[in-house]
């Protein structure tokens, strides 16, 4: 049997009395790109920092590798990770694409990607550069790695988060709506990077409202509607076959 | 008018000069020592951390430097724990009491400086570095005194501006420094316009030499 790369089991998050995600299951596989799709207030962006517990979830299971995220009762402060070490190990293992970007604005492009790399995993900075150099010819930016962030256009912003988020070689990525902050115009060099990333087998979690994405490169979606996966299945066949009459409209809304 | 004055006691403007520089400088430095822990502590969320970082800064930034000086230098000798012990050999010179004054002050200042960057760090740049493993620890090392320390030149460059003309009050007590020097000039030749005018010659150098200097500095970063 293959171990699922991360799995989430019934997870529920509230806000005081809010409850924004109601009991979500999700399993990626390795290679997987999944897409989180759904109206705002849906609670797909919670679902996401949940996964790295930017958000501590309020019960529920998740595991990485197999790994499960020990979580304990706090009397205060409700749900809180029992270890503060292993969720920055998890964490480390995963990386985040953040919708504004969030680069460090100190350092320059090279400095940004081997930050985590050499200071979080011990990676040798000579063997960081190296590798940086490569991630950063891939993405196009390397003739700017000397650049500051605020230097740079978003879509040139964003490959850079995408290349600090490869140089720490995640199981999986965490795409919190990577396009939404971007002029129209510059969408589509930050979605043929993550294309690429796709096709090269990379395990992927994409909250997006990229429907062309969702349905050409993700593998499955997952359409959430109040807390709860309302829909899920491969793009192919829930784009022409939808069941719910939620997602029929949500799909209608968006073309 | 009789400029000639500079030209005959240049000698004791510039070692006036050399002093205001050396306190000044001396004193900006330990009180950077100071400021950055104690406006670390005054970013805490606990009263009993920030507390003690809060009292410091209140009655030094609350109380004129002049004052301040005054306690120090006049003040001192009346506890037998500096008075009768080793501490007395250095409160009993006005440099010493100076010097501290001032390292006391400009640190509080500095401190409520560092304090401001540090509440004005990007909420996005802390999240994006936790979300890549760092620790607690890391995150201070790495992304917020790196980053916050950036910000705070320009308004660290005024601080050492107001501390090079707070240090005029080191002549009070004794010390020759730039006004201490033209205290000295206008008592020789009863020319007390000539006397301080080359004093305000010499702290307009060091002033915009300051300013030249941090515009260098900040040039470096303004394209963040």
């Amino acid at each position: 049997m293959i171990l699922p790369t991360l799995s989430i089991k019934n997870l529920h998050k509230s806000f005081a009395a809010n409850e924004v995600l109601k009991g979500i299951d999700l399993e990626a596989y390795k290679g997987d790109v999944i897409s989180i799709l759904g109206a705002s207030g849906s609670g797909k962006s919670t679902l996401l920092r949940c996964v790295n517990l930017l958000e501590t979830p309020s019960s529920g299971e998740i595991r990485v590798n197999g790994e499960l995220i020990e979580m304990k009762q706090d009397k205060k402060r409700g749900a809180v990770p029992v270890s503060i070490k292993q969720v920055e190990r998890i964490r480390s293992r995963l990386a985040m694409v953040f919708q504004g970007f969030n680069l460090w604005s100190h350092m320059t492009v090279l400095e940004n990607v081997i930050e985590a790399p050499v200071h979080v995993l011990g990676v040798p900075k000579k063997e960081a550069i190296e590798k940086a150099n490569a991630i950063l010819q891939r993405v196009g930016l390397y003739e700017r790695k000397s650049f500051y962030p605020g230097q740079l256009s978003g879509g040139q912003q964003q490959r850079v988060a995408i290349a600090r988020a490869l140089a720490v070689e995640p199981e999986v990525m965490l795409f919190d709506e990577p396009t939404s902050a971007l002029d129209p115009e510059l969408v589509g060099e930050v979605l043929s990077v993550m294309r690429g990333l796709a096709e090269e087998g990379r395990t992927m979690l994409v909250v997006t409202h990229e429907m062309a994405f969702a349905r050409d490169v993700s593998n499955k979606v997952i359409f959430l509607h109040e807390g709860l996966v309302e829909e899920q299945g491969k793009p192919e066949d829930i784009f022409s076959n939808p069941s719910s009459e939620r997602f029929k409209q949500f799909i209608s809304s968006v073309y | 008018m009789d400029f000639s004055i500079f030209i005959n006691e240049y000698q004791f403007y510039l070692a006036g000069l050399w002093t205001t520089v050396w306190l000044v400088a001396l004193s900006l430095l330990l009180g950077l020592f100071i400021a950055v822990p104690v406006g670390l502590l005054r970013s805490s969320e606990n009263w009993l951390i920030k507390g003690p970082a809060w009292s410091f800064m209140y009655f030094f930034r609350g109380t004129p430097l002049l004052v301040q000086l005054f306690l120090i230098y006049y003040g001192a000798a009346q506890f037998d724990l500096i008075h009768e012990t080793w501490l007395w050999h250095y409160f009993q010179e006005a440099w010493f009491c100076a010097l501290l004054a001032f390292t006391l002050n400009t640190g509080a200042y500095t401190a409520e400086i560092i304090r401001g960057v540090i509440s004005t760090m990007p909420k996005s740049e802390l999240e994006a570095a936790k979300a890549y493993g760092m620790s607690e620890g890391q995150i201070l090392r790495r992304i917020t005194l790196p980053n916050s320390l950036r910000r705070a030149l320009p308004a660290y460059s005024n601080e050492i501006i107001f501390m090079i003309h707070g240090s005029a009050i080191a002549g009070i007590v004794t010390i020759v420094d730039i006004t201490g020097a033209a205290r000295v000039v206008n008592a020789r030749y009863y020319a007390p316009f000539e006397a301080y005018f080359g004093a305000a010659l010499l702290y307009m150098c060091l002033t915009f030499s300051v300013i030249f200097a941090f515009k260098k500095w900040e040039s470096r970063y303004s394209t963040r």
